[in-house]
């Protein structure tokens, strides 16, 4: 057994000038700093969103309200869409998944750092291409106008003739452009984690925060490429006078919509495989065991993987496909639920026996159990095809995915967030400021989404800016409503937290949490090279054959 | 300052991982097909359903020569690559050059077609679902060819300056599969224009 | 699996009753009978009903795999938190089980096959359902931001207010729709009559109801379709057979000719108003608008956006954004004694 050891004696370093800093920022190729590029970008157009969001509620906390024209509103409600799905969510998980995948694989960079930054210029310059529509769509209703025609921008509501002026040209291209970004970003996780492990790391020795995000990974590369065809024919409609969605011309509204969710499905699957990633780490470290079902917890992942690629028309069950293809998709989506479900008992079977220890990292992965698993179930309820009848279009569903991505994806987030933040600044979170967080957005997030499905039980359908008196829905709509300040409060707590533990946090050391995976191996933060010395290993935990040389899990795989 | 410390145990069996280029290569064909898919998708979905204007049958003439000079031209870069990685220099850059050439002609040919089809019979991207359909997925095939030799072209002038050699083997062998990808995109955007569509 | 469903069956009758009147109380006004009238457990219809039976079973099922699951998941979070006791030492690594992987994988997949099947024969009963001869035909046309119902079979073109006769046990007379649309895509959706569908340009849906009581029905399309889509609402009227039969008659005649109003008259045709409108038995022609041969037979003007009365009218006519901006009706500018006019015409139509 060898051992390197590697100081530097005696060495001082000068604080460079911030300038020189920043464009050591600004011209980056480290995996790390974009990883951190990714998030700082993430967390900026967080609030952006969520104020949009604050937006809705406000006009919606009563019947009948004007806090904003109908045409604010109905932006309001695409951008929020489209700037959570496109530069929150999916950049945060390439954010994590820049930073940490090759630092647990034992690489030093990615495959391509330079790919890599172009992928986040280009997902970052995506971003502001659909905000400059703020200013520089013009269109019907003024000067400078953002897009209004949802996030899944329906045929014909995109075509030239209802949506005229540039306003939906910057949608168009903001996704073109991102997307082209996060195929770059795929390429490289793809090619990172199988040709960059290090010695003795087989495919079933990777942590599966690697096997997860390589799924993802692939599915990005099988999934954005669909959203990028339509976005070219769409451009080819508006602009060239093609007719691939021009219903004047025989083309076909309903063709826009199988392609958009052939992407639009499998996308929230990229989305939470990376949560599912999260979880999968935090949750053995803080129960003290390995994750329960390795080999089953992969072969899960690979099968939703598949799976969901063939459920993307429960979207559209009230578009009058015939009912052969309904039934047809109801049972692909149920049958989805069944790998998904395997993945919630696996991680229960990971604490149980355990030694669960309540930080808020594992708070957060907790209360993301329940709610994935309410909303995995409410998905059930809507796979069945008549219900979905009645719930389609309506806000249960606008309840259901915001269960999966704020309940599910964003609360494993900010899971991956305290647990990884000591590894990335070298400092730990408070975890007084913490437990605030946790808590004001988990009263939050309940008030406004368990409580929101019961409007679209009653009749409450989607996209109004405004709704009906006596139908039973204003004092549901007023809690959702408070429950949304809620939630902004916590997030102010956590950015907060952010700050000011960078400043003032307790210094981290390797490893605060006594974890398993090689990132925990190395300086918090990591030297730019991560490694002196490629590691070698001999099992999924090295960490734990080094802390327990008497009973390695070396001798057990 | 700084201290690592890494202490694991050794494993004895060479550790051989994939070339990283020619995955990333793999994953970018796949991203392709994908979005050529949906373009044939549409394509396929769209026949027979235009309102008005010329049909497949009425206009078009199937490209045979063209489509044997391009399927040709993967033959030609799979020597040249050969060559290459033998150390042939003579070889690689005569084959490499021919294949520059086949696929310089097909892009011609597809450029006489649309000129015929645009001033002889009146049909553009705006006529009809079939003239939508055609100029985009031909289109967007013809755009991935351009691109790729762009890229043959870039690497010929390397070779004539002499820095293409065996330890490049392994970048043209990468470049070779994407131009191979465009050629097998060519047989089914053949298949589906030129006969089903028919 | 039958004798299950069967015994789900009967479980549900017994308690449906109580869930329906529960959520009906709850969520409506303290005067008034379900002022809530959009409450999709509160089915009038065989579609809707059929519907709110399986999502009952539905519930049932998800609800118990919730509470199954919830209870472990708590149970384990008690169990097995971290105590001072056992500080220092790891607990017993256990890498996984496979008889345990193998029971839950196959008990979901039971789970799934019995949903599938309880959604499947719904599915069926309701999508391909055949028309009987007697039905009620009514051809639905979205428009942005206004509904235009057709019943070709009786002549009638109207909007926005739909009528259909009830639906009696011994006397069925369901009504079966075709859904177009003129524009951008819209959804039928009054959640007491039946589950939505799309109306879709270029792609004909249709859907079926038979409503089982007398009564208004509320609803709004639900589908996306612009500016003004939260103002697209939906009043269906089901009439007895004798109500229905009279609204038909009132319905199939052509305007109502009242010479008091002529220079009413005179203003809408001589306006732009004709071009999009149409009343039968005068010149105006227009279908790009609402029919307004029998306006006033409605309660509501601008797709529900205001209830019809004079004084909504006349600042409809004069200024539509005043009751939904963005609308693709145009302020005509008319002057104050024209408006008057025109408004005390709009106002015979009856």
């Amino acid at each position: 057994m060898s051992s390197n050891v590697i100081t530097i004696p005696g060495v001082q370093i000068e604080a460079r000038p911030w300038v020189d800093e920043l464009h050591q920022w600004l011209t980056t190729v480290d995996h790390k700093r974009l990883g951190i590029l990714y998030i700082l970008s993430a967390l900026l157009f967080l609030v952006i969103g969520g104020v949009e969001a604050i937006i809705i509620r406000i006009q919606l906390i009563h019947s009948h309200n004007n806090f904003v024209s109908p045409q604010v509103f109905n932006r309001m409600f695409t951008m929020h869409g489209t700037t959570m799905i496109f530069f929150v969510a999916m950049p945060l998980l390439f954010g994590f998944a820049n930073y940490l995948v090759p630092l647990m694989i034992g690489a030093r960079d990615m495959a391509f750092p330079r790919l890599n930054a172009l992928s986040f210029w280009l997902s970052f310059l995506g971003a502001l291409l659909l905000y400059f529509s703020f200013l520089g769509g013009g269109g019907l209703y003024g000067a400078g106008n953002a897009p209004d025609a949802g996030w899944w921008a329906y045929a014909p509501l995109g075509a030239r003739a209802f949506s005229p002026g540039h306003s939906f040209d910057y949608w168009t291209l903001a996704l073109l452009v991102s997307g082209f970004g996060s195929m770059g970003t795929a390429i490289n996780i793809i090619a990172t984690v199988l040709c960059l492990r290090c010695p003795g790391m087989t495919l079933s020795r990777m942590p599966l925060f690697a096997w997860l995000n390589l799924v993802m990974a692939g599915m990005v590369l099988l999934v954005i490429s669909p959203l990028t065809a339509a976005q070219i024919m769409l451009l080819v409609d508006r602009y060239l006078g093609g007719h691939f969605f021009d219903t004047q011309a025989g083309g076909s509204a309903v063709l826009w919509m199988h392609f958009f969710w052939i992407f639009g499905h499998p996308e929230v699957y990229v989305l939470v495989i990376p949560a599912f990633a999260f979880a999968s780490e935090i949750i053995p470290v803080f129960s003290r065991k390995p994750i329960f079902g390795y080999p089953v917890m992969v072969a899960a992942t690979v099968s939703i993987g598949f799976v969901s690629m063939s459920v993307w028309a429960h979207h559209m069950f009230t578009v009058g496909m015939n009912s052969y293809a309904n039934s047809f998709f109801a049972i692909t989506t149920m049958a989805v639920g069944v790998p998904t479900g395997i993945k919630i008992f696996n991680w229960i079977g990971t604490m149980w026996g355990g030694r669960i220890q309540f930080k808020t990292a594992m708070l957060f992965c907790i209360a993301f159990l329940f709610q994935f698993l309410l909303a995995g179930l409410t998905g059930i309820m809507q796979a069945a095809v008549p219900f979905d009848w009645q719930l389609s279009l309506s806000y249960f569903v606008v309840a259901h995915f915001h269960y999966v991505i704020v309940g599910g994806i964003l609360f494993a987030m900010f899971g991956a967030f305290y647990y990884w933040y000591p590894k990335m600044t070298g400092r730990m979170l408070s975890e007084r400021l913490g437990k605030w967080h946790f808590w004001l957005f988990l009263i939050g997030f309940h008030m406004t989404f368990t409580v929101m499905h019961i409007p679209g039980l009653l009749g409450m359908p989607r996209r109004i800016y405004t709704y009906e008196p006596g139908r039973g829905w204003d004092t549901l709509n007023l809690i959702v409503s408070i429950g949304a300040f809620i939630q902004a409060i916590a997030i102010l707590v956590f950015v907060a937290n952010l700050i000011i533990s960078y400043f003032k946090g307790a210094p981290a050391g390797n490893d605060p949490w006594d974890a398993w995976t090689l990132e925990w191996s190395v300086s918090s933060p990591p030297p730019a090279y991560n490694f002196a010395t490629v590691p070698t290993v001999a099992s999924r935990r090295p960490l734990w054959d080094q802390k327990h040389p008497e009973d390695p899990d070396s001798r057990y795989e | 300052m700084s201290a690592v410390t890494v202490s694991f145990p050794n494993t004895a069996a060479p550790w051989q991982l994939p070339s990283r280029g020619k995955v990333a290569m793999a994953s970018l064909i796949f991203a392709e097909a994908a979005i050529f898919t949906i373009f044939v998708v549409a394509y396929l979905f769209y026949i027979g359903k235009s309102l008005t204007g010329p049909t497949p049958r009425e206009v078009l003439e199937v490209p045979i020569f063209f489509t044997v000079c391009l399927l040709s031209s993967s033959l030609t870069i799979h020597i040249a690559s050969k060559c290459l990685q033998r150390g042939k220099q003579g070889g690689f850059m005569a084959l490499w050059l021919l294949t520059i050439v086949l696929g310089g002609l097909f892009l011609y040919g597809t450029g006489m077609e649309w000129h015929r089809l645009i001033y002889e019979h009146g049909l553009t991207i705006s006529t009809n679902l079939f003239g939508t359909t055609y100029y985009s997925l031909v289109g967007l095939h013809a755009f991935h060819v351009t691109v790729g030799l762009v890229m043959l072209l870039t690497v010929a002038v390397f070779g004539i300056a002499g820095r293409v050699g065996v330890s490049q083997s392994g970048r043209v062998e990468v470049l070779s599969m994407y131009w191979h990808f465009v050629d097998a995109v060519w047989v089914v955007v053949f298949t589906v224009v030129y006969i089903l569509g028919r | 699996m039958r004798t299950e469903s069967s015994t789900l069956r009967s479980l549900a009758q017994a308690i449906l009753p109580l869930f329906w009147s529960a959520t009906g109380v709850w969520a409506s006004e303290p005067n008034g009978p379900a002022a809530n009238a959009t409450n999709i457990f509160a089915p009038a219809s065989t579609p809707a009903k059929s519907i709110a039976d399986l999502s009952l079973f539905v519930l049932i099922i998800t609800g118990l795999i919730f509470a199954v699951v919830f209870a472990l998941i708590v149970y384990c979070l008690v169990k097995f938190r971290d105590r001072a006791t056992a500080a220092g030492r790891e607990p017993a690594q256990v890498y996984g089980s496979t008889q345990i992987e193998l029971a839950w994988t196959v008990i979901p997949i039971l789970i799934v096959v019995v949903l599938f099947l309880a959604s499947a024969r719904v599915i069926h009963a309701i999508q391909d359902a055949p028309e009987p001869p007697n039905a009620v035909d009514v051809t639905v046309i979205g428009h942005q931001y206004w509904w235009e119902f057709r019943y070709p079979k009786l002549g009638i073109v109207t909007a926005n207010e739909l009528h259909i006769p009830v639906s009696e046990p011994g006397h069925p007379t369901p009504t079966f729709m075709q859904l177009l649309s003129a524009d951008t895509d819209h959804s039928f959706w009054v959640p007491e009559i039946a589950g939505k569908t799309d109306l879709v340009p270029n792609h004909p849906n249709k859907m079926w109801m038979d409503p089982k009581r007398t009564g208004l029905f509320l609803g709004q399309c639900a589908q996306y379709c612009g500016v003004q889509h939260a103002k697209m609402l939906l009043r269906v009227s089901v009439d007895s057979p004798a109500d229905f039969a009279a609204w038909v008659q009132a319905q199939q005649k052509s305007a109502v000719e009242d010479e008091t109003v002529a220079a009413g008259r005179r203003v809408f045709e001589s306006n732009a108003c004709m071009n999009c409108h149409a009343i039968t038995g005068t010149a105006a022609n227009g279908r790009f608008g609402p029919d307004l041969t029998h306006l006033m037979s409605r309660a509501t003007i601008a797709a529900g956006a205001a209830q019809n009365t004079h004084a909504n009218l006349r600042l409809w006519v004069k200024d539509p954004s005043a009751f939904k901006p963005g609308c693709l009706m145009p302020a005509m500018q008319l002057s104050d004694a024209d408006l008057d006019a025109v408004v005390s015409y709009m106002e015979t139509l009856r």
